[in-house]
């Protein structure tokens, strides 16, 4: 199935490479310079490129471009998923996937990149087992190691790829047991000129932090599980329990894990917390244009909204923006033209704005199109949809958990179209 | 054995590979380090290591190796010593984790001279006590067979082997050998096609990706298609609706025969093997991995009858969230699946919207889709949305969108004016891609309906003097030849102006000069003949050989020469015949003859490797080849036990079993039941042991049991759905049970359309033992999915006259420039029939009213949507309103509305919710709670509320008609009172009674209505003939009877009042 994967910085090396099976020449990845090229920009390269005797999947994550190399016919999405596993696997171990932290980890990269493939198909993916198999790096352990010359490879045996719940390790165990879960939701819209929602829709996910001794079973359940329209679980989730009592029982994965993530249906029933009022002009006759927006509070439940930052790619036409804003920092960079204005809180009893003029390329007609802007906000202790979690329970163990559930509400693709 | 060196600083020693000199040493792979070309005593460690008793080390230098052989490196010298440790003993380690790393050890080297050795570890490990060695041969398989092919047949015997083993662990492994082996070998599936189907929701993911794909293909060979039968119905109505031959033909049994007899019976049966595989192959729907969710819609796409497919649509456009690339692959996909079954993501056309912020590829693609989603009904948004698109600064998108506009003008011929407007204010545009991009779509849609155009052509024609982009320019000479007779006048002078720069033009354009020289020529040569002769001329001289060649050809035909002159008198015709309007069409069509989700489906091209989807086959194989001879079946599905063993109790639940039906429609039952039977009692002793073994895990018993459960029982289920699971049941009930739902899915299928109990006619069920179809099968059945049965999902529509008299502002719209936009979101309920919902007294101050909307309840299109009403009477704040926990009815269900956090006195509000009444008139009875108070409230639907309208046409309504005729239809005579008597009371009377789409009728004084019920989709058809004086007859026909019957009296009531 899968052949060969390269690293590619965006500078265009090849950093890493690992075979799993015989070795495909470097200059296979020619194909994937010239379609980078071609692209302009490296979110348009194909994520499938043909060459005449390989396929190129390649997936874009942290700047890096995770190369695949495969032979023959394999569902393209089988293999994209794969390498999304290895970027998250990478986070995992290492806290960040970035080109110098791949490079100073080197050892540990082969070593788990050779567990999670057997000659192409896909061995030990579950962080879980990896990490069972291959210590992360710590800074203890790389010390220890350098003065035993020991490695990384646990030198005990893993059973995790024989546990009955492959994908928690056997044997955990905690002085505190605590069990944290996050209701993040986001609301994807975007908003017309005038005001109108266009579309909106609230997509969720529950990330859990589980920190439990033993083999837990937990049961969670909600006040409201009809709100969750869609929903794809992770795969301790009991399906069953799910289509008969909308609860949702598992035994968690240990440590960090996406639980759940959903998807509120009705558009017309989503609350949008924020509003923007925009007045962006371009004169034809002048150089000048007028640039004017103002955010303010919509539905938020009460609560205050944070983290605002305000995002527009400005026309290719403006030249440089002067602006004041009420308050926050706001910078505009005349090459990329994107303008960001970090609000931070909004105060309902004063609203910030961002006022000023835009001096536009002179001689040229006016551009013909309003920039789009793009909105991020965070509101605590509110999930928008309404979701509320009832009761969490733990049976199969005698001790008794901590248990914390937080909620929050973020922007998820908010835009409001000038 | 001295410790084992540390590897980081040995990486840098060692550059093979295909590193080049100066690249940086990070491309190599050090977990193998440089050891054996730098030092052979280490490489001696390695062998002591492997030497030695410790595990831990065996362990070491095992994966070492590994590593080493992965990069490609000659191992061949470390041959004697692995073998010697690891083949031969290690192999037979006590630890099973050593004995898989000596093989994966073993199966990595690279060297024939191993392959015997290798085929006997491998034979060895295929018959391991633990299933990780299993599934470590499953792995080595593919290892052996790509360095010596001929091992192929021996190899295949173990796959054989390895295929029986029934672990999940094991599972996804083998199939992916049997897919790299021998995947034409699809006879090896047969004994374990039930088996992959129970044990598939419980593989890892990527097993479950190539499990599913594989079974995909099988079901292709061994299946009939579900979908012949519309197809046949269609062509041959009378036949199919008796067709009792057909039945026969295809083995469908004589109890079938029999049964077909009633009306609306289809003589098509599914297969209960292919129903159980898009039965357990659906709750994947929810995986949390991409490839999954796409492998199970590709399933679904290619093998679920039309009415079923829909299920699909929702978790696609879920994936749309996730990673770009991810999204480029299922764009792709819904892009190809949107031309065949367009209604499946209609209800989810917002979510394909733009934003700026996405990828080039991926708006292209959002584009794609956008277009062919388009319809009738949802043009106006569409174009509405285009009309943004087009003012973005990614001018690759705004061409593309352009083509896209022109698209939807020729398919939807209503807008097609309104889409030319737009497109020539577009030529004024500033950016020439913009311009040239319309010019060229201007031609196309000209080219449908040139007469009214001469003023466009005659605007295109100004505008050679500014566009430089060939293509543009080589459009509009052409659309200027072809009706040269609009534009008389210019089209020589055109002619003058192209021959003036016709050395600097492009090959295109070049080309389209002469052309447009020849035309002229031919229509009015008395002012173009010395132009043409000078363009020709210039032609003739021409670097290009395809103009030379052209300029040739064109003076033979137009210039009439003494010899040659029996061509040049047809000249015109030649030139000026009367061409087809070119057919602007996706790109996609057509793509779904490869397998969806695969390489070659995203590339429309064969990849190497890729298996040929089959067609179905005309006759259905013999089923009975997936019979399992031997009842032992390992309750291996279960992940808590898996280790546990068979019991012995299921002997008796055989001997029970064996008398009953087989699962198997086959004719000749008798005879076989035996052999059968106890392939059924094998599977329902899946399901039993799960029962008696824990409840805890009984998500896998419900997966065992579920596949076996026939549709016919839809309606019991439903009733019976949330009543909990007696624990410990014994093995007999539970053996009953299975043996029950297994003759009863033989029939099922059937009945898919019905699911009525009453239809159901007594005759059909004499074969089954009385005791058998009562409580203990319902109550297994606990975690149904209606859905699944729910036939055609029928997408609601809003009712006509929202849409047209939005449209014809809509499209005023549509100017593409600036223009205020106002979406009509949400169109005014009507206040008629608002009715109370909490009396202001009853409920301290807040009154509640309510009114059925009759919009799509969007997100579920089962629901009928509630307006809710509130206002506050009382004098202080009421707050934080909600739906309490509803107690409702087996299969009602509700989407509650957002809780209102405060309504302060005097003031109203309004919410929508959604409630699934299941098509019946029962009361939804919920709390709505106030912060602190509750109150019992309940809504009851008339029964027109639980349909929406379908358009047909009025031939449709007869066919659909003569299909429900007998038991289905309903009739009543009447008489109209006088105030009832024109057209338009007796319309608006019906339709405020029901919600169902007036159907156009040729005959006057007979009115037509349709509509489908809102859960199942069943169609509900009304026909009023009003005689003369008053006397009028009301029929309805419908497979629910109960509403038919309701729907009758209610609609009676209404128009004689």
């Amino acid at each position: 199935m899968i052949h060969s994967l390269f690293l590619i910085n965006s500078s265009g090396d090849i950093f890493l490479e690992k075979h799993w099976k015989s070795v495909v020449s470097r200059s296979v990845c020619d194909y994937f310079f010239e379609a980078q090229e071609r692209a302009t920009e490296a979110e348009n390269v194909p994520p499938v490129i043909p060459t005449p005797h390989h396929y190129l999947l390649s997936v874009y994550r942290h700047k890096i471009f995770f190369v695949a190399v495969i032979q023959t016919e394999v569902p393209p999405l089988f293999v994209i998923e794969f390498l999304h596993r290895v970027v998250d696997t990478f986070q995992d171990y290492f806290g960040v996937c970035s080109e110098p932290v791949i490079k100073d980890n080197v050892v540990v990269v082969y070593e788990v990149l050779e567990e999670m493939l057997d000659n192409g198909f896909p061995l030990a993916t579950e962080s879980n087992i990896l990490k069972e198999l291959i210590k992360p790096p710590t800074i203890l352990r790389t010390v220890v190691n350098t003065i035993t010359g020991s490695t990384n490879v646990g030198d005990q045996l893993p059973t995790g790829q024989l546990s009955v719940v492959p994908w928690r390790r056997t044997g955990v165990k905690y002085t505190n047991n605590e069990a944290y879960f996050d209701v993040i939701e986001e609301i994807d819209a975007i908003i017309d000129k005038s005001g109108s929602t266009i579309t909106a829709e609230i997509q969720g996910v529950i990330d859990a932090c589980v920190k439990l001794t033993g083999m837990p079973d937990l049961t969670l359940s909600f006040m409201n599980p009809r709100l969750l329209d869609d929903v794809s679980f992770h795969p301790c989730v009991r399906f069953k329990r799910w289509e008969s009592e909308r609860t949702l029982s598992f035994i968690p994965a240990d440590g960090s894990f996406r639980l759940l993530s959903y998807h509120v249906s009705a558009q017309n029933l989503v609350a949008i917390p924020v509003y923007v009022r925009h007045n962006i002009s371009f004169r034809d006759s002048s150089s000048l244009g007028r640039f004017e927006i103002t955010v303010g509070p919509k539905q938020t439940m009460g609560k205050t909204i944070e983290g605002v930052m305000v995002t527009s790619q400005m026309p290719k036409g403006v030249l440089n923006m002067s602006l004041t804003p009420s308050q926050g920092t706001h910078t505009f960079d005349p090459v990329t033209k994107m303008l960001s204005w970090d609000v931070g809180k909004i105060n309902p009893q004063k609203l910030p704005s961002l006022k000023g003029t835009m001096s536009l390329q002179t001689g040229a007609s006016k551009p013909d199109e309003n920039p789009t802007i793009n909105l991020q906000f965070k509101i605590q202790q509110l999930a928008i949809s309404g979701l509320k979690v009832n009761r969490l329970d733990m049976y199969g163990e005698k001790y008794k958990p901590f248990k914390g559930i937080k909620y929050m509400t973020k922007a998820g693709k908010f835009q409001v179209r000038t | 054995p001295t410790a084992p060196m540390s590897a980081a600083p040995a990486y840098g020693e060692d550059k093979g590979g295909s590193a080049g000199p100066g690249e940086p040493e990070y491309g190599h792979d050090p977990a193998s380090g440089g050891i054996f070309s730098s030092d052979y005593k280490r490489h001696d460690d390695l062998k002591e290591m492997l030497d030695t008793n410790k595990d831990s080390l065996k362990l070491e230098a095992m994966k070492r190796i590994v590593a080493m052989i992965a990069r490609g490196k000659n191992a061949s010298d470390l041959f004697p010593a692995v073998v010697k440790n690891v083949a031969c003993k290690n192999i037979e380690d006590p630890n099973q984790l050593i004995r898989a790393s000596a093989l994966r050890v073993l199966s990595s080297i690279r060297v024939p001279i191993i392959v015997p050795i290798m085929m006997l570890a491998i034979k060895e490990a295929a018959s391991d006590m633990s299933p990780y060695v299993r599934k470590t041969a499953a792995h080595a398989i593919p290892k052996l067979y790509s360095l010596d092919s001929d091992q192929k047949d021996q190899l295949i015997e173990v796959i054989e082997k390895l295929l029986a083993d029934k672990t999940t662990l094991v599972a996804g492994s083998v199939v992916m050998a049997f897919e790299e082996v021998c995947p034409e070998r699809i006879d090896l599936i047969h004994k374990n096609y039930r088996k992959l189907c129970n044990l598939l929701i419980d593989v890892e993911e990527w097993g479950q990706v190539v499990i599913i794909s594989m079974l995909t293909r099988y079901a292709r060979t061994q299946f009939l298609s579900p979908t012949q039968n519309e197809s046949l119905l269609e062509e041959n109505p009378e036949k199919a609706f008796y067709g009792s031959e057909e039945d026969e033909a295809k083995g469908a049994g004589s109890e079938e025969a029999a049964a077909s007899t009633l009306p609306a019976r289809k003589p098509y049966v599914m297969d209960p093997d292919h129903r159980l595989l898009l039965r357990n192959t659906k709750p994947l729907l929810q995986s949390r991995s991409a490839a999954v969710v796409m492998a199970v819609a590709q399933l679904y796409f290619h093998l679920a009858p039309k009415a079923e497919v829909g299920v699909i649509a929702k978790a696609l456009v879920r994936l749309l969230r996730s990673h770009s690339e991810v999204q480029y692959v299922v764009l792709q996909n819904v892009a190809t699946m949107s031309i065949k079954r367009r209604g499946m993501f209609e209800p989810y056309l917002k979510s394909f919207y733009i934003r700026s912020t996405d990828p080039t590829q991926i708006k292209i693609l959002k584009l794609e889709v956008l277009t062919n989603l388009a319809n009738e009904t949802n043009i106006p948004t569409v174009l509405r949305e285009f009309q943004t698109y087009i003012r973005s600064m990614d001018k690759d998108f705004v061409a593309a969108t352009i083509q896209a506009i022109g698209r939807c003008a020729t398919n939807i011929g209503r807008v097609r004016d309104t889409c030319l407007n737009g497109l020539v204010q577009l030529l004024s545009n500033r950016d020439e891609l913009v311009v040239a991009e319309s010019v060229v779509v201007i031609k196309k849609l000209l080219q449908m309906q040139p007469a009214q155009h001469g003023e466009i052509i005659k605007h295109l024609a100004k505008l050679t003097d500014n566009i430089q982009v060939p293509m543009a320019r080589a459009s509009i000479l052409w659309l200027i030849g072809e009706y040269c007779e609009h534009v008389p006048r210019i089209a020589p002078d055109v002619l003058r102006k192209m021959a003036k720069s016709f050395t600097a033009e492009e090959d295109i354009v070049k080309l389209q000069i002469i052309n447009l020289a020849a035309k002229l020529y031919l229509t009015n040569s008395k002012q173009t003949k010395l132009l043409t002769q000078y363009v020709l001329s210039l032609a003739k001289y021409d670097q290009n050989y395809d103009i030379r060649d052209r300029a040739r050809f064109t003076r033979q035909l137009i210039v009439p020469s003494e010899q040659g002159g029996a061509l040049s008198r047809h000249a015109k015709k030649l030139f000026l015949a009367p061409k087809p309007a070119p057919v602007l069409e996706s790109s996609f069509k057509d793509r779904d003859h490869f397998q969806l989700g695969s390489l070659s489906h995203l590339l429309n091209a064969k990849a190497t490797g890729y298996q040929e989807l089959p067609d179905w086959p005309e006759e259905a194989p013999d089923p009975s080849v997936r019979n399992v001879e031997v009842p032992e079946w390992t309750k291996c599905s279960n992940r808590e036990k898996r280790k546990e063993k068979e019991k012995p109790f299921y002997s008796d639940s055989e001997g029970e079993s064996g008398p009953t039906e087989s699962a198997d429609s086959d004719p000749e039952s008798e005879s076989e039941s035996g052999s059968k039977s106890s392939s059924d009692s094998g599977s329902e002793e899946s399901s039993s042991e799960s029962d008696n073994e824990d409840e805890d895990e009984d998500e896998e018993k419900g997966r065992g049991s579920e596949s076996e459960q026939s549709e016919e029982e839809g309606e019991k289920r439903k009733t019976k759905k949330r009543k909990k699971v007696p624990e410990g049941q014994g093995e007999g009930s539970s053996s009953d049970e299975g043996s029950d739902s297994s003759s009863g899915s033989s029939e099922s299928e059937v009945t898919s359309e019905s699911e009525e109990e009453q239809v159901e006619p007594a005759a059909r069920r004499r074969k089954t033992p009385p005791s058998s179809k009562s409580a203990p099968a319902a109550k297994e059945i606990s975690l149904l999915d209606l859905e699944d049965f729910t036939a055609p999902s029928v997408q609601p529509v809003s009712p006509p006259t929202v849409v047209s008299s939005s449209l014809a502002a809509d499209l005023e719209g549509l100017t593409l420039t600036d223009s205020a936009l106002v979406p009509s979101l949400l169109s005014p309920v009507s206040s008629v029939g608002r009715q109370e919902l909490l009396h202001r007294v009853a409920g301290e101050g807040l009154a509640v009213d309510y009114a059925f909307s009759r919009q799509p309840f969007s997100g579920d299109p089962h629901m009928v949507s509630v307006h809710i009403y509130f206002s506050n009477n009382s004098d202080n704040p009421i707050k934080g309103l909600r739906v309490g926990t509803p107690k409702l009815p087996a299969g009602i269900s509700i989407q509650e509305f957002p809780e209102i956090e405060s309504l302060a006195p005097g003031e109203s509000a309004t919410a929508v919710m959604g409630i699934n009444f299941c098509d019946s008139t029962q009361a939804a009875n919920f709390q709505l709670c106030t912060q602190n108070r509750q109150f019992y409230v309940s809504i009851q639907p008339p029964v027109g509320e639980l349909m929406a309208p379908v358009f047909m046409s009025e031939n449709e309504f007869k066919k659909e008609q003569g299909k429900l005729m007998g038991m289905n239809e309903i009739t009543e005579k009447l008489t109209l009172p006088d105030s009832c008597r024109s057209d338009h009371v007796v319309v608006q009377k019906v339709t405020a009674t029901a919600n169902l789409g007036r159907v156009p009728c040729g005959t006057a004084n007979e009115y037509r209505f349709a509509g489908r019920t809102l859960t199942s989709g069943s169609l509900v058809l009304l026909t009023l003939d009003a005689r003369p004086a008053g006397a009028a007859q009301l029929t309805v026909n419908s497979e629910k009877m109960v509403i038919g019957t309701m729907l009758v009296k209610d609609v009676t009531q209404a128009l004689t009042q």
